[in-house]
């Protein structure tokens, strides 16, 4: 199956990522918990675009691995980037003062999160769940 | 994983169909039984509620749509607070960590306090230190030199906790590293000052005093450092003055002198040292002043130096409703012959 990439620039942009990953997990197989999981990650990592870099993209696809099927959720912006990767890892900070799962929490709800970031350059992410 | 999974939904969904047919009261004890096990097996919120409507689905067939769908939405809803579930719980975690690091730090701190008290026919020594978290901003110390001197100190870091706790080990080796010829009271909080002003934040401050003890002349020098001042105790008039000192706070001025001041002790008279955490105890609404330690002292001036300084102590303990607000620590010296 090919990638299902949505640009990131509104809240209601937020909205389409959440839907094509829902439609993906759903395809794959993943049960109602776990759909809401990766949804509620891709919501994060969107919001995270819309809030911090404004524009950016987020893409969905299927992932096979030898015996095993999961989603790869990707998000991508040019915006400032993260000064201090180890600190925004960390549970409890907050830079929007809400009470946003943060990055800690996508890393949570998927089973494998990668993050790459650069201050001035931006900042990309990539999660994974599979399919248990 | 898998099994207790099994065994939960097995579980719940015998009780749920035990209220479902009777409503009685003793399911419901049943389901708050359950409950705590969900907690001691960590499962989250939203698995939870996901496992809560795979049983509602097979007890009762045909739901509406609309209640399928509304479900789903209750899900969807529970993942966030999952979230914060989990977060909290990693939060406890790293809390149980820290803490016993901390403790940890606390014991290596007891033991940079003195192991003895010196030992000798003329003078009795009691001393009672105690922190009012788990590390201390306290410091006392001995040092017995060959010319029938003891000497001793009782310091107060500003700040509490782990700074605090830090700034004590310098005090300590610095200290420890004077040469005999330095341990004059002036001369020690000298160097102790440089010490201090070179090596803390400049928003840190150590206040200090420090005396000499002569066993022979039975004179009792001292020098202060920004301390509260402690007292002499007069055996024969029973009274007691302030042992006032002038001198700046260690670590605010780079060449700082400290004046030397002397006392002369006879049989039964008393020093005390102490830390303002002794005379800034507060209850709820009251406050103890110097004039009130006095008085403790007083009433158990017939007592050996160590028992008057552990009865004051439970006193001022019950007094603060056995919360300290400050580092305690209450040194007194008595010659005796």
């Amino acid at each position: 199956m090919s990638q299902t990439c949505v640009e990131v620039r509104s809240e209601w942009s937020i909205v389409a990522a959440r839907q094509a990953g829902r439609a993906v997990a759903k395809e794959i197989g993943f049960g109602s918990v776990d759909q809401a999981r990766i949804t509620t990650a891709i919501s994060e990592l969107a919001r995270n675009i819309y809030l911090y870099a404004k524009v950016g993209e987020i893409c969905i696809e299927k992932v096979v691995d030898a015996n095993k099927v999961g989603v790869k959720v990707s998000a991508s912006d040019d915006g400032p980037g993260i000064k201090d990767l180890r600190r925004v890892m960390e549970d409890g900070y907050t830079t929007s003062g809400g009470l946003g799962a943060g990055l800690p929490g996508v890393k949570r709800l998927m089973d494998e999160f990668f993050i790459d970031s650069k201050e001035g350059e931006g900042t990309k992410i990539h999660a994974v769940k599979w399919l248990r | 994983m898998e099994k207790t999974e099994v065994s939960l939904h097995e579980m719940y969904k015998s009780i749920l169909e035990g209220y479902l047919h009777t409503g009685s009261e003793h399911a419901l004890y049943e389901a708050q039984q359950f409950s705590r096990q969900l907690i001691k097996e960590s499962m989250s919120p939203e698995e939870m509620v996901n496992l809560h409507i795979a049983v509602v689905q097979g007890l009762i067939p045909h739901l509406p749509t609309e209640v399928l769908a509304a479900n789903d939405f209750l899900l969807e809803v529970m993942v966030s607070y999952g979230l914060a579930y989990r977060e909290h719980q990693s939060l406890r975690d790293r809390q149980k960590q820290l803490e016993s690091e901390l403790a940890v730090a606390a014991k290596m701190q007891r033991e940079l306090l003195p192991k003895d008290i010196p030992k000798n026919p003329a003078l009795d020594i009691g001393i009672k230190t105690v922190a009012a978290d788990v590390v201390s901003g306290d410091y006392y110390h001995f040092i017995e030199d060959e010319n029938d001197h003891i000497g001793v100190g009782v310091a107060d870091i500003i700040g509490k906790g782990v700074p605090a706790a830090l700034s004590m080990s310098m005090i300590k080796y610095a200290i420890d590293s004077l040469p005999e010829q330095r341990l004059q009271p002036s001369a020690l909080l000298e160097n102790l000052n440089r010490v201090v002003e070179q090596n803390i934040s400049s928003n840190m401050f150590i206040t200090m005093i420090y005396g000499l003890y002569d066993l022979n002349k039975h004179t009792f020098h001292y020098s202060g450092a920004g301390h509260e001042p402690g007292f002499y105790y007069n055996h024969s008039s029973r009274e007691f003055v302030d042992l006032k000192t002038k001198g700046i706070v260690l670590g605010v001025m780079k060449k700082a002198k400290f004046k030397e001041y002397e006392q002369k002790l006879e049989p039964g008279d008393l020093v005390i040292l102490l830390s303002d955490g002794v005379t800034e105890c507060r209850a709820e609404n009251a406050f103890i002043e110097r004039s009130d330690i006095v008085k403790m002292i007083n009433k158990y001036v017939h007592l050996s130096a160590q028992e008057i300084v552990e009865n004051v102590y439970s006193e001022l303990e019950k007094f603060q409703n056995f919360e300290l607000q400050d580092d305690f620590t209450l040194m007194i010296l008595r010659r005796e012959v």
